[in-house]
């Protein structure tokens, strides 16, 4: 499988994959059907970010895809020491 | 409506209104699971706020996401600033802070109906477009 976007459905594998490469040092739990996501990330570069900025950095792995192909991401962050993910 | 009317419009009605939902559907009648969720949180703290149906014309909701830089719809301004959408708000909405964002702290927000704050959208729409599709 790819995790290049395509006009097949999404996978939470796809998800995962996706974020952790995206935000340096994330680390994602993703469920979904297909077209509804729930993504639980954790990651050092949230630091000092409020909620906003943080849920913008994982909507921005995905750009115009949130909405289209993957109807619903609802994500919740969490912000890792970077020693934890080492 | 041009676009740029619309999205004049959507800033006014963002920077007009203290607290203002965007969501789809009606507080009366949402269309989607988060933006009833959303609407349900906000009346559970007894917030008074305005509500703007994206659904009508796709506009709104390009025009609104170009303003907040955010994808997803329900969005919630308080004050002019975008707080969140249903994950931010129910987080906010378990922690208390919402509460405090909504400045409702102290008033009777526990639901016994015998307060000053009883939950309630405003009347009309602040945002009215015509759907000409």
């Amino acid at each position: 499988m790819s995790a290049t976007p395509g006009q097949t459905s999404a996978t939470p594998e796809e998800l995962k994959a996706r974020i952790e490469a995206g935000i340096p040092g994330a680390v994602a739990t993703v469920t979904g059907d297909g077209h509804h996501f729930s993504a639980f990330v954790s990651a050092p570069a949230f630091a000092g970010l409020g909620r906003i900025a943080q849920h913008r950095l994982v909507y921005d792995v995905f750009g115009d895809e949130v909405g289209g192909r993957i109807h619903a991401l609802s994500i919740q962050t969490r912000t890792t020491e970077p020693e934890e993910t080492r | 409506m041009s676009e740029n009317e619309m999205h004049g419009a959507i800033q006014e009605a963002i920077g007009s209104n203290p607290v203002i939902l965007f969501m789809k559907g009606t507080p009366e009648a949402p269309m989607c699971g988060f933006s009833a969720r959303t609407v349900a949180m906000l009346q559970s703290v007894g917030a008074s706020f305005a509500a703007v149906d994206v659904l009508p014309d796709p506009r709104i909701r390009q025009e609104l996401s170009a303003i907040s830089n955010w994808p997803t719809i329900p969005q919630l301004f308080v004050d002019g600033d975008l707080v969140g959408g249903c994950d931010i708000v129910t987080e906010m909405y378990e922690s208390g802070e919402l509460v405090q964002a909504l400045g409702l702290e102290g008033s009777d927000a526990d639901g016994d109906g015998d307060g000053a704050s009883i939950a309630q959208a405003q009347a009309g729409p602040p945002l009215t477009i015509e759907n000409r599709l």
